[in-house]
């Protein structure tokens, strides 16, 4: 206060010219007036000692330039003032997309404009921090990003180095003046603030006050009438504490309180209402206050009290399922982020508040929002929410901190993703992306099936048969199936280099066109390549040796891939066992009440696999089955386990496939060796996926009325053989 | 002069706070306090400046917070009221539609005292003033309705405001405080969070059901024919003609075909420009319906106004909208998460969209497309969809915390069958367990309903609930007793390991065997007729195949439903056949969610009827099941021919040997039909069993051996 009322007397002292002609009585107007300004900004805590002002930290440069060394600006008092701000600003009113052009990686390029310092004709700066070492933060982590670009030229999106994070620092007319002088301004255009405590009392506006023609503004405390949907990105208010403090991890689960209210500046109403809440219901709300017998400093911004209980601050807030986060005269409250950060879920009454990030963050999974005028309900509101619900949003609401408010390079690069994401919209990063924790993100799955459709059966099937040499039994497999009722084209996949397949003359007459692909390659991977003969979605592969499927069987494999064609529909079925004496996965043959696979040696799967399979295998896996010669139907399975979170159907009870005389189970070979192959192809593949995506289950898929007591002439599919 | 010392005066004082406040804050530097703390306890009270809200933002600056009263919402919920539609007033068919969907809606009230939500009966969709619809004198006809109060609380429908040549954005009478559902609002009119902008329909769209989506194969490489296609008018002059006139600049008439015609209105000759011949001759070249369907994506500009019919007509026929029309609020952009299903241009970079929509990967285009199947379906192909949508969403904000998430209104099945009033966590649903990586609880709740008194030990509900009881999987057995005679003492039932729970019915109706009791606290519901004869096997086995399919009825016997050409009506079947499209629910498990659903989604009007009837309450069941799945329900294998066989034994096989019970079941369906508007059954041919079911292997190996013995 003293220096304050120094810094005025010394002000007042270059204006003697001025002040001794007014008359006493406007004199003594002026001075009561500015009395009550002074005293009013003091009592509303408006001092904010955030951000902190870097001047005076020597290490710091941006552009390998000293802070100390930016040029010196002298605004004319003439110099131009921005017009206010068009709140019917849109992107494709305001902004200029051809300077962000088109663009194979889809990314805008952003300019940071050098360090200057600004002051005005009497070489006052324009700022009272000048460059926080908040927006520096910012600045620095912008071009260390792949958004940042030198080149003023190439630029799409341009960012003043004018720190406007707190609007109390600034002289609002001068800040205006130098961003009007800024060499690339033109109206603002395509120029993004950073501002996080915005207006100032008694009205304190949504918005930063600095006028601004055109520029983005990304502002933390928007309301919905100052927000321009589409246009600003609504940003967190930093807390610095998050530097600061790391919290041990904690899992979600149940808390020792309830709700939580930790803000120390609520309005004594709103105060009231929670003492009221508090009486009801007791001991599941903790009400905390600033402590008033601490003496102010750092170590208060620690603390918070209740009843001469001191609580440390925030590790409280670890200790409670909910968290109040209640407007103050702004919107935008640090005491989100230091809630988010406690895994604690905020309960956010501030009314008309634009959320941060909202364009991009789903709220609901992190977060309450109760309109203030309900505060009294809060307690039965928030007991309504389902425990196992409450427990996600704890997660959700860490996460959200962790990715997008740990720090303010979290804030910068979250913001210049959203606008990356609307100026290239079909390059956008998805809702997913954006909002599943990396813990959903690895046990959800997506399947690029997912409309609940049951093709029509007119287009049939392509039947993919691989072949070697064994000619003959190729030829009957053939004939078999082209006795298949929706069989719509035969594509046999020669796979022998050395040998020519027979002339055409030779071959089986069939209904459907046959053709022969030859390989370049004697590669098992060579079945599941994604053909352009394959004309139908559903295809049916087929060893060249499953001479025992009967056409019902196959025609009803068809059908039931119809309804599920989003899976392997398959006849041989197998099994993978965890074998605890060795601790790994075991391949299993027998005859088990299980399924997890079903073998590509006879299955119809949607065409889309293929292309999966060829293209998007993970890790070594196709190279690994070619050169092992074994497996590719085990790796199928784990592909198609692991996009849809689906188990395979074994359709019929079809054991037997070769031949009638052979042993009952006959997949490539029942000998040992084999079976020691195949399980060490399903540790491979686990350890390549990083799970094991295969889902066991206990049914398979047979005609309605199979084995019932009717006569097999009227069942449709009534040639089901079992064994 | 005097003027200017003034303000100078002030700057200087103002200066002075700025400079004090410059030093102030390096002067304490040590003192970190957190941001945002800003003491507001001078400040006036939150309330008086909640009601200053309401003051000040009005009209174009309107929002829920200052414009909707929503404490007429907490008298008896979200119901919505229609004004009685007055004598000799016309009104457009379209709109018509709208008044039915909502007064056939469960949110419709006619007591004007009970709304939270008013919807004029004056016809607002058309307010071309050139336009044979147009409602003249709307403004006073508005003012004069007793219950407008400056337009609060209600909502206005409109498709088309404005006309030529500048087709402003007017509805042409002052709207007052009323929510617009409007066609074609531009993101500078539109009021977020207080308007709801909607989709041009044309006349012809069905009131209800509405037509499924084109799409019926995922086809790979997931390209077609034409890469890009549209066809429409070329306006000549006035609003809107820019971006079709550029449109010859991308069109290659290869993969790329935009075709424009300038023959449209009385005197297009007068205005034609040198490229309307050449422009006119390729427009007729190609046909419009085969471009649509063999297109990958679809172009969408702007018309005269923003929006245009090109957009649901691409939607429907998964044909990925590429929408060139800047500043168009899209419709339900609320709710609708467009980068899903279509592609947003901007028509200031036309000449890119080709290389653009060429750029888009495979994978995307395959989720763009059935994306756009599924909104299709989801909230746009019927009038009734439309409408409803727009009151749920308005539900949704007066209901804010339990309102739909984001991942409700974007994944099957869609807002419109997602209740966030069952619940607001999504793994308490049955659709999205593999979306978040997690899985149903692991047991069921035994429903039995009962209708006949307990008499001896030997009946068969006594078998069943020992039976069910047993299961390993069984968390509760709730007895409905919905038996006239009083319930029996608790002694009489059998001693089981599992909670049983006796319900008294209380008006002993059908439905309330689907009441979504508190008391279920599985996922899982096995709901059972007194009369099933059930094993615990077999129980046992329909549930492992349940945690494999949560969103379908897994049943034991099975109906069928067919056409029957001869009476253009819907027959009902229980013979044996080949496929079923019905599983009975006098044993069938389900989720928990679909009762809920049954009660509260479902209109009294068939609630009641099955009621009187005490029939068919399994059908409408399957109807609603398949409805919000568009799969078929699952039949498992079971060890006797359940009811068949039964027959005679018990008291309610009456039912089944009643002649008109099979009559009646036959109407249900016809009446369900018609409700739905559609369809909804889908027929299935396969019947789960046990991997090792009558294989030629030792009893010994196999699971479920109780369900082979006979």
């Amino acid at each position: 206060l003293v220096s304050g009322m120094y810094a005025s007397g010394k002000y007042s002292s270059r204006g003697p010219a001025l002040i001794p002609r007014m008359k006493t009585k406007h004199r003594i107007y002026y001075i009561t007036l500015f009395s009550v300004v002074l005293l009013g900004l003091i009592a509303t805590g408006m001092f904010q000692f955030w951000p902190h002002s870097i001047e005076s930290a020597a290490d710091w440069t941006l552009d390998k330039r000293s802070v100390h060394d930016a040029p010196v600006v002298r605004l004319p008092v003439s110099s131009p003032i921005p017009e206010r701000g068009d709140l019917s600003c849109r992107m494709h009113t305001c902004f200029d997309v051809y300077r962000c052009g088109y663009n194979p990686k889809n990314r805008i390029k952003v300019y940071i404009y050098p360090l200057q310092k600004f002051v005005d004709e009497l070489g006052v700066p324009i700022s009272s921090t000048g460059l926080s070492r908040e927006y520096n933060d910012l600045l620095s982590a912008i071009s260390d990003s792949d958004f940042y670009t030198d080149d003023v030229t190439r630029a799409c999106l341009f960012i003043p180095s004018v720190d406007v994070l707190n609007q109390n620092s600034l002289r609002i007319r001068e800040t205006a003046q130098a961003l009007a002088m800024l060499p690339r301004w033109d109206k603002g255009m395509n120029h993004l603030l950073f501002n996080m405590l915005p207006g100032g009392p008694p009205d304190y506006n949504t918005a930063l006050d600095v006028p601004r023609d055109r520029a983005l503004l990304a502002g933390g405390g928007f309301s919905t009438w100052t927000y321009r949907q589409g246009y600003d990105v609504s940003i967190p208010v930093y807390s610095p504490l998050s530097a600061d403090v790391e919290l041990p991890q904690r899992q979600p689960g149940p808390r020792r309180y309830f709700i939580l209210s930790s803000q120390t500046a609520i309005h004594r109403e709103y105060r009231a209402e929670l003492e009221r809440l508090k009486e009801e219901n007791g001991e599941a709300l903790l009400l905390l206050d600033k402590c008033s017998n601490l003496s102010q400093g750092a170590a208060s911004a620690r603390k918070r009290c209740y009843k001469g209980q001191v609580y440390d601050y925030p590790q409280i807030l670890q200790e409670s399922s909910f968290c109040v986060v209640l407007r103050g005269a702004r919107l935008g409250q640090a005491a989100l982020s230091d809630v988010l950060q406690a895994g604690c879920v905020p309960v956010i009454l501030a009314d008309s508040y634009i959320l941060p990030f909202s364009e991009v963050l789903d709220w609901k999974r992190a977060s309450v929002v109760i309109p203030e005028e309900k505060l009294s309900e809060m307690y039965t509101i928030l007991k309504s929410i389902p425990h196992r619900q409450v427990e996600e949003m704890q997660r959700q609401a860490h996460w959200f901190w962790e990715a997008y408010f740990s720090s303010m390079k979290a804030i910068g690069l979250t913001t210049l993703q959203i606008i990356n994401d609307r100026i290239y919209p079909y390059a956008a990063r998805t809702y997913e992306q954006w909002n599943n924790p990396p813990v959903v993100k690895w046990s959800s799955v997506n399947s690029p099936l997912f409309l609940p459709l049951i093709p029509p059966r007119a287009p049939g099937f392509t039947a993919v048969v691989l072949t070697y040499d064994r000619v003959e039994s190729l030829f009957r497999v053939i004939t078999e199936i082209s006795k298949v009722p929706s069989l719509a084209k035969l594509l046999v996949v020669w796979n022998n280099q050395n040998k020519s397949p027979p002339e055409e003359s030779l071959w089986p007459k069939v209904g459907v066109p046959l053709k022969v692909v030859r390989t370049k390659e004697n590669k098992l991977s060579n079945r599941f390549f994604p053909y352009d003969e394959i004309e139908t979605e559903a295809v049916l592969a087929i060893d060249d040796d499953i001479i025992m499927l009967t056409s019902d069987e196959l025609q009803f494999g068809y059908e039931v891939w119809r309804e599920f064609p989003d899976r392997l529909v398959g006849y041989p079925g197998r099994l993978h066992l965890w074998d605890h004496e060795m601790g790994k996965w075991k391949y299993e043959s027998e005859w088990t009440n299980e399924v997890s696979m079903v073998l590509t040696g006879a299955a119809f799967y949607h065409k889309y696999f293929n292309y999966l399979y060829t293209y998007k295998m993970p890790g070594d896996i196709k190279n690994w089955v070619d050169a092992h010669m074994n497996c590719e139907d085990i790796a199928m399975n784990f592909l198609v386990a692991n996009i849809t979170g689906k188990a395979p159907i074994k359709v019929t009870p079809r054991k037997k496939f070769k031949c009638p005389e052979c042993t009952a189970i006959d997949g490539l070979s029942l000998d040992q060796t084999h079976m020691v192959e195949r399980s060490e192809c399903i540790n491979k593949f686990a350890s390549v996926f990083g799970t094991m995506p295969l889902k066991v289950v206990e049914h398979r898929a047979d005609p309605v009325l199979y084995k019932d007591d009717f006569p097999e002439k009227l069942k449709s599919f009534p040639n089901i053989g079992s064994l | 002069m005097q003027a200017k010392k003034r303000y100078l005066t002030l700057f200087s004082a103002g200066a002075c706070v700025i400079l004090l406040f410059c030093f102030g804050g390096i002067q304490v530097p040590l003192s970190r306090r957190g941001p945002g703390r800003d003491d507001q306890n001078e400040h006036i009270s939150p309330r008086q400046k909640r009601d200053a809200n309401s003051g000040v933002y009005t009209a174009r600056r309107c929002r829920m917070e200052s414009c909707f009263d929503f404490s007429l919402c907490e008298r008896k919920g979200f119901k919505v009221y229609v004004y009685p539609q007055q004598k000799g007033e016309k009104m457009s068919e379209s709109y018509q539609n709208i008044l039915s969907s909502i007064e056939g809606s469960r949110f419709y009230t006619p007591d004007p005292g009970q709304a939270c939500l008013f919807v004029l009966s004056l016809d607002t969709l058309d307010r071309d003033q050139l336009s044979p619809q147009y409602v003249h004198n709307l403004k006073a006809k508005v003012q004069s309705l007793p219950l407008w109060n400056g337009g609060k609380n209600h909502i206005i429908f409109n498709l088309y405001s404005g006309t030529w040549p500048d087709y402003t954005e007017d509805l042409g009478f002052d709207i007052g405080l009323a929510m617009l559902a409007k066609a074609s609002i531009s993101t500078e009119n539109f009021r977020p969070n207080f308007d709801v902008s909607i989709p041009l329909f044309s006349k012809d769209h069905p009131r209800t059901g509405g037509e499924r989506g084109y799409l019926k194969h995922n086809t790979i490489p997931p390209y077609r024919k034409y890469m890009l296609v549209f066809k429409g008018k070329r306006y000549l002059t006035g609003i809107g003609s820019d971006t079709r006139n550029a449109l010859y600049h991308v069109h290659n008439s290869e993969d790329v075909v935009l075709l424009t015609t300038c023959k449209h209105g009385k005197d297009w000759q007068k205005h034609k420009d040198a490229r309307c011949d050449k422009d006119n001759a390729e427009y007729d070249k190609y046909d419009y319906r085969e471009m649509l369907y063999n297109s990958t994506f679809c172009l969408v500009p702007r018309g005269r106004r923003l929006g245009s019919f090109r957009f649901l007509e691409a939607l429907q026929a998964a044909c990925v909208p590429v929408m060139l029309s800047n500043g168009w609020e899209l419709p339900f952009s609320e709710i609708i998460d467009w980068n899903t299903a279509a592609v947003i241009g901007d028509e200031r970079l036309l000449l890119q969209i080709p290389s653009t929509v060429r750029s888009i990967h495979q994978d995307k285009i395959l989720s763009l497309r059935q994306q756009t199947q599924f909104l299709w379906e989801a909230y746009f192909n019927s009038v009734e969809k439309i409408v409803l949508t727009t009151l749920e969403i308005i539900q949704d904000r007066v209901l804010q915390h339990t309102s739909r998430s984001n991942l409700m209104w974007n994944s099957l099945p869609g807002g419109l069958f997602t209740l966030p009033q069952y619940s607001t966590y999504l793994g308490e649903f049955p659709f999205y367990y593999a979306k978040l990586g997690i899985k149903p609880y692991p047991k069921f709740t035994a429903i039995i309903h009962v209708v006949t008194p307990l008499v001896s030990q030997s009946q068969p509900v006594m078998k069943l609930l020992v039976a069910v009881a047993k299961s390993q999987y069984c968390a509760q057995v709730i007895i409905l007793w919905n038996c006239d005679k009083p319930l029996p003492a608790k002694h009489r039932w059998p001693p089981t390991s599992v909670p049983v729970i006796v319900i008294e019915g209380e008006s002993k109706v059908i439905s309330s065997r689907f009441l979504p009791y508190d008391t279920i606290p599985t996922d899982a519901v096995l709901s059972l007729d007194e009369d099933t004869v059930l094993s615990t096997t077999e129980v046992d086995f329909a549930f492992t195949v349940w945690q494999s399919f949560p969103d379908r009825i897994v049943g034991y016997p099975a109906r069928s439903h067919f056409w029957d050409s001869n009476k253009e009506r819907w027959g009902y079947t229980s013979k044996w056949t080949n496929d079923y499209s019905m599983v009975l629910t006098g044993a069938a498990i389900y989720h928990k969610y679909y009762h809920y659903l049954y009660t509260t989604y479902l209109p009294a009007s068939l609630k009641t009827m099955v009621d009187q009837m005490s029939n068919c309450e399994d059908i409408l069941m399957n109807f609603l099941v398949s409805s919000v799945s568009k799969l078929p329900p699952i039949k498992v294998t079971q060890k006797k021919q359940y009811k068949e066989t039964m027959m005679g034994q018990s008291s309610r096989a009456s039912r089944w040997a009643d002649p008109d019970h099979f009559a009646q079941r036959q109407t249900c369906m016809n009446k369900f039909a018609s409700w739905f508007g559609t369809m909804p059954l889908v027929h299935s041919q396969m019947r789960l069993d046990p991997v090792l079911f009558k294989d030629q292997v030792s009893i010994l190996r196999k699971k479920y051996r109780d369900i082979e013995r006979l």
